[in-house]
Parts: C-alpha cells; sequence; structure tokens
C-alpha cells in the first residue's frame, strides 16, 4: 500500500513540474507560432485564420493550409529586425558582463564575510525588491538625466564643467541592466562560493600559490558553475527587456523588446510582433540547449 | 639489554646531544582572541623523524601544525626550520608541504592534475612534471586512475592521491593533519604501516598530528602528548606507555590503575607506598619523599589474576571479587574489586584456544604484581 503510495507520489511530483510546462509554456507558445503564421487583419483578432472548432475537420484544413512563413521571411528582408536583434544580444552581453564585474567581488565579500553576517548581507541584497521595479527605473531618470542628482553632484564637486549627458543613451541602459538584475548574478555565486571548502585555497597555497594564483586557479573555476547560472539570469531577460531601453534608452535605440512593443501595439502586427517573438525564443533555447548538452557530455567523459 | 617496551631502536637522535634538531619551536604562544591554544611552548623534532602530535581536541595539536605550514602566524616565540626562522615566510614559499584532514582535493582537475599541481606551480618542465606524476602515482599504486577526478575515487585512494600530491614537490617536512582519521578501521591500520614505509623509503621528516593514540604509538619514533596548548611529554612510544611521568599522560594512553598512597620508606631505587588495598613495592626513577602523598601507576596487562594467593600476600598483592569481564577474542578483560571498593582493569593474553576452568563472575581472586611493573607518578 505505502509502496503504490509512493509510486503514485513520485510520478505525481514529476508531473506537476511538466504540466506547468505544458499549460503555461508550450501551449501559449504553439499559440503564439500559430500567429506568426497567420496573416494581419482588419479584424478582431486582427489576424486571419482565426481557428474555432465550430469550424469542423475540413475548416480546420482549409484554415491550416493559409498558415505560411511569410512573416519570417519577412523579418530576414527588412535589415531593422536583424538590426535590433543583434543591438540587443550587444546590450545584454555588455550588461551581463558588467554585472559579472561588480556582482563577483560582492559575492565572494559576502561569502568571506563572518558567518553571523551573512544574512543580512544576503537580505541586503535581496532588499531592492521590496520596492517596485518599475519605480526604481524611474528613480534612476531622476538621478542621471542633466539637471539630475548625478551631475549636480558633480558639478558641485567640480569634476565636470558641463552636465554629462547619460540618460537616453546605451550607458543608461547599462547601468538600468546592472542595477536592476545584480541580485540575480549575486545570489549564484555567493552560493557557489559559499560552500566551497576553504582548506581548497589552503592547499593551493601550500602547493605554491599565491594568494591571487590561488584565486584564478581554484576559487574562481569552482565558482563557475555559480557564475554561469547568474549570466544566463541576466543575459535571457535583457535580451528581451523591454521597459529599461524605454524608459532610460534614447529614441534611436534598437532593442528587439521595444521592436516587438512597436509592432504588436503601434502597428498592430500581431503575426509580426509573434513571428519576433518566436524568432527571439529560438535565439535564446537553442545556445542553452547545445550548452547544457556540451556539459552532460563533459561530464560523461569524465566518469 | 633492558629496554622499555619491546622494541629496539636504531635511530634516536633526540638522545644524542650532538646532533641539532631540523624543526625548533621556541617559546611558541598563539592566541585566538583570549583564547590561548598554544601556550609558550618548546619543542624539538629532527631529521627524518616521525614525530606525532597527540591529544584530545582543542588541545592546539592541529595550531602548531598550521603554524608550521604558514597558515597561522604565532603571537609570540619563533619557528625555526633547518636553521632559518620561518616566521615571515609564507606557506607558498615554505619548503614543508601538508596533506589535509579533509584531504583537500581539487574537485575540477583530475588525479594527474592535482598530483601535478604544485609542480606546474614551480615551473617545472613538462617531461620532468610527467615523469614526477609517474612516479608517484606508482608510488601510492593508484597508475590506472590518472584521469579520474576526486569524486570518482574511494575514500582510501583520495587519501593517496593527496599523499602523492603533497609528497609530489619533495617537501623538507611533510605534515600530515589527521591523515587516516576519515578511513574505516582495517584500511587505517594497513595504511599506519603504509605511511611508516614510505617515510623510511623517503628519508623525510613527518609531523602528524592525531587524536589516536594507538594510530601515534603504531607509527611515531617520537610522541608529543599535548593538553591546553602545552606539550605535557615527549618521548618515544614506549617511554610514554611504560613511563608515563604524570597522572593525564598516564591516563590519556592506554588502560591505567592507579593506586593512591603514602610513601612508607624510600630505599636504594625503592619506594614503598601504602595503598587502601595494596602495600606497594616498586623500582623507581621518581624520589618522592617519605611520608609524602603519591600515586603508582600500573598497566593492566602488568597485573596478574590467579586463584592461589602469590608467594608473598603481603606486597604488592591484594584480595579482590570478579567484576567484569570481557572476551575481546586476542585477549580478556577481567575488573576486579578491591576491598576497598576500587576496581582494577587487568586483561590476559588468550595464548590458549582452550582453558580449564576458566576465572568465572563474583569469584575470589588474587592481583598481584611485581615490583618492576609499574610507574611512581611525578605530580
Amino acid at each position: 500500500m505505502t509502496k503504490l503510495g509512493n509510486a503514485i507520489f513520485r510520478r505525481l511530483v514529476i508531473i506537476i513540474p511538466y504540466a506547468w510546462l505544458l499549460f503555461f509554456f508550450l501551449i501559449p507558445f504553439l499559440i503564439v507560432f500559430r500567429i506568426a503564421l497567420s496573416t494581419t487583419a482588419i479584424a478582431q483578432p486582427p489576424y486571419v485564420p482565426v481557428f474555432s472548432l465550430s469550424d469542423g475537420i475540413s475548416g480546420i484544413w482549409a484554415n491550416l493550409q493559409q498558415l505560411s512563413f511569410d512573416n519570417f521571411i519577412w523579418l530576414t528582408e527588412d535589415t531593422l529586425y536583424l538590426n535590433a536583434y543583434l543591438s540587443s544580444l550587444k546590450i545584454a552581453a555588455i550588461s551581463t558582463f558588467l554585472t559579472l564585474l561588480i556582482a563577483y567581488p560582492l559575492a565572494y565579500g559576502m561569502a568571506q564575510a563572518p558567518r553571523s553576517w551573512r544574512p543580512t548581507l544576503l537580505m541586503l541584497v535581496i532588499l531592492p525588491f521590496w520596492t517596485s521595479f518599475l519605480i526604481r527605473v524611474y528613480a534612476w531618470i531622476a538621478i542621471l538625466k542633466p539637471e539630475g542628482l548625478l551631475n549636480q553632484f558633480l558639478l558641485s564637486i567640480g569634476l565636470i564643467d558641463d552636465p554629462l549627458i547619460i540618460l537616453n543613451t546605451n550607458w543608461a541602459i547599462y547601468i538600468g541592466i546592472v542595477y536592476s538584475y545584480l541580485p540575480f548574478m549575486v545570489l549564484p555565486i555567493y552560493s557557489a562560493l559559499e560552500k566551497m571548502d576553504h582548506s581548497l585555497i589552503e592547499a593551493a597555497q601550500d602547493l605554491g600559490c599565491p594568494p591571487i594564483t590561488a584565486f584564478w586557479k581554484v576559487t574562481f573555476p569552482l565558482s563557475l558553475a555559480g557564475v554561469v547560472a547568474g549570466c544566463m539570469l541576466v543575459f535571457i531577460p535583457a535580451v528581451g527587456e523591454f521597459v529599461i531601453p524605454d524608459l532610460l534608452g534614447g529614441s534611436q535605440t534598437l532593442m528587439i523588446g521595444k521592436t516587438l512593443w512597436n509592432e504588436f501595439n503601434a502597428n498592430r502586427d500581431w503575426p509580426v510582433s509573434a513571428a519576433v517573438a518566436t524568432i527571439l525564443l529560438l535565439i535564446l533555447v537553442v545556445p542553452i540547449v547545445f550548452f547544457q548538452n556540451f556539459q552532460a557530455k563533459a561530464e560523461e567523459k569524465g566518469k | 639489554m633492558k629496554s622499555l617496551g619491546n622494541i629496539r631502536r636504531s635511530f634516536a637522535p633526540w638522545a644524542d646531544p650532538h646532533s641539532k634538531p631540523f624543526i625548533t619551536f621556541r617559546n611558541i604562544t598563539k592566541k585566538f582572541g583570549d583564547f590561548t591554544a598554544v601556550d609558550n611552548l618548546t619543542l624539538d623534532i629532527y631529521h627524518r623523524e616521525f614525530f606525532a602530535l597527540l591529544g584530545a581536541s582543542g588541545c592546539g595539536k592541529s595550531t602548531l601544525l598550521r603554524m608550521l605550514a604558514g597558515f597561522e602566524r604565532p603571537t609570540a616565540g619563533e619557528i625555526i626550520l633547518d636553521g632559518q626562522d620561518i616566521a615571515d615566510i609564507p606557506p607558498y614559499r615554505r619548503p614543508v608541504n601538508m596533506m589535509f584532514q579533509s584531504y583537500a582535493l581539487f574537485p575540477h582537475m583530475t588525479v594527474e592534475s592535482n598530483i601535478a599541481f604544485g609542480l606546474r606551480q614551480d615551473g617545472m618542465p613538462k617531461a620532468d612534471i610527467a615523469a614526477r606524476v609517474a612516479q608517484m602515482l606508482k608510488l601510492v599504486k593508484l597508475e590506472q586512475f590518472a584521469k579520474r577526478k576526486p569524486q570518482q575515487l574511494s575514500g582510501g585512494q583520495r587519501q593517496r592521491v593527496a599523499l602523492a600530491r603533497s609528497l609530489a614537490k619533495q617537501p623538507k617536512v611533510l605534515l600530515l593533519d589527521e591523515p587516516l582519521g576519515a578511513l574505516d578501521k582495517k584500511l587505517r591500520e594497513e595504511t599506519q604501516f603504509e605511511l611508516m614505509d614510505l617515510q623510511q623509503e623517503l628519508g623525510l621528516t613527518f609531523v602528524v598530528v592525531t587524536h589516536d593514540q594507538e594510530e601515534a604509538m603504531t607509527m611515531a619514533d617520537r610522541i608529543a602528548v599535548m593538553s591546553h596548548g602545552k606539550v605535557v611529554q615527549v618521548a618515544t612510544p614506549a617511554e610514554i606507555y611504560e613511563a608515563p611521568n604524570c597522572r593525564f599522560v598516564a591516563d590519556f594512553i592506554g588502560d591505567v590503575n592507579i593506586v593512591e598512597g603514602k610513601v612508607t620508606a624510600v630505599a636504594n631505587g625503592t619506594v614503598e607506598i601504602a595503598g587502601a588495598d595494596f602495600k606497594v613495592r616498586t623500582v623507581s626513577e621518581v624520589v618522592p619523599a617519605t611520608g609524602a602523598a603519591a600515586a603508582f601507576a600500573v598497566r593492566p596487562e602488568k597485573l596478574k589474576v590467579s586463584r592461589a594467593a602469590p608467594a608473598d600476600p603481603g606486597i604488592n598483592a591484594s584480595e579482590g571479587e570478579i567484576w567484569d569481564i570481557g572476551y575481546l577474542g586476542d585477549m580478556t578483560v577481567l575488573h576486579v574489586r578491591l576491598p576497598s571498593g576500587q576496581v582494577v582493569k587487568t586483561s590476559m593474553l588468550n595464548a590458549q584456544r582452550e582453558v580449564d576452568n576458566p576465572i568465572g563472575y563474583d569469584e575470589k581472586v588474587w592481583v598481584s604484581f611485581a615490583e618492576t611493573a609499574g610507574v611512581v607518578l611525578r605530580d
């Protein structure tokens, strides 16, 4: 009885996350993908064909034949999309790198801090989440604008003569992304560093490594899993980021999130924006799948 | 020739006043805040010696080892290695290597890379590194595991990798922090002898920290028994066991029976002590004053239990009653309750498989010992 109960329970535990992914990821994605294969129409919803169960099998077949990859072909014909994708990837990559540069020392310091301080430090890292994301991004406008806090401060101490133009440039986007996503980078790196055995560092020193070499040869490689996780947690949402470039970036900032928003709202072209979203997903998912495959193979090889 | 313990030593530089110590701790004190881990300790260790620091946890033995490795700085005093004060030398430049209790193997590297780590750090040519790694793998019999990662090895194999890694740089001194602590009993016993052979073969100085007295007794040339940051006794295992210099050492190493009493007579190397159950007459190097309180220590295996009264029941003998019997296979432990209520531990070697009419529970017996069986403790 208990054995059977256990088996059912085990199945259930596995089924729940898969069911979640099925209903809230795979099915919505298929809906989006289907829209990407449709054509715009002045209608409600603004595309054809619209599938309906009342059409019957022949109706659905007729509708299926109307679907086409024209929207995807269209994306390759207008360089706007390609440029938006590339620019998004570039901005996300630079932001991820900058986040890593700030987050690593922070996480390292936290992991080195006395044990009794760590919960407090961890709390401080998570603290910004208590305020709305939108409000925090708006606050950066007040800081970065030409007559903002930053420029007032720099002018008053005489470091600069003219206000710096940061708002509405890519730099403002970098600052916004680094600031917003910092905890997502700090936490996985901290957790990797925190569980590391300190005697490994001593062993490295004992075998002739000065502290800095010991860091690069032992500490850093062992925290790599945290670094990779942190980079993914920052890079993936940063590529599709819309709010930060919209509020802090300039009008000429090209990011795929903004392009998508324009297609969807301003142009009311649902099929093209759905195609943009599908490609974005592929750009992000395919490399991760490859990476994980590669890692699994490397682990296999080690055994 | 008479000697303490059933062993003859040819290696004994500590007994030679002309030999120079290889490692000297001089008036070493180490404080962590208010806590004194090592307290004004002075100790000499000789070249090629297998030296054990033995003590309960928190006695300062690991701190002493870590100061030798360079991970802790002494609060006061100096450490001299091969004629050089090493207090200011960082761990990565000291000619010593350590085998860590947790082994501290680099989990992201193969066995081979772990062993080569220190050599690469020294910028040794690649061919030489490969040769040395092969030699080390052979030494610890792990040739076929070179490409494995540490987590794919058993506990015993990891211990060997850690040993090979710490020996690869051919250090002047090898420090071993509880080297066998993580192994099971059988493997531990085998490895003890392997370590001894290895030390002999390589001609290195080994300093081992352990809380396991059996391990220290088996492997070490000399043992320093430590307590509360101080060395209580430094001597060969046989001396420590047969002639402990104080109650702490007598009690810490092995089992012991202590007879408390008053000194009644002292004459040419013989001391008589009147205890509650025993009138002790013993040869003694320690000569207390007549009338003073004294403690006499005697090991269980040196007590004889018999049904018949000994020749002179007035000296070094007492009647008693069997209280507990423990059969351990190689020997049998008998606890005998004496008239005063003190229970003494005795042990008998089971030299024969079959015994006629063995001693049983609640039997009246005599406990006796020879004049050379025990020692008067210095206090």
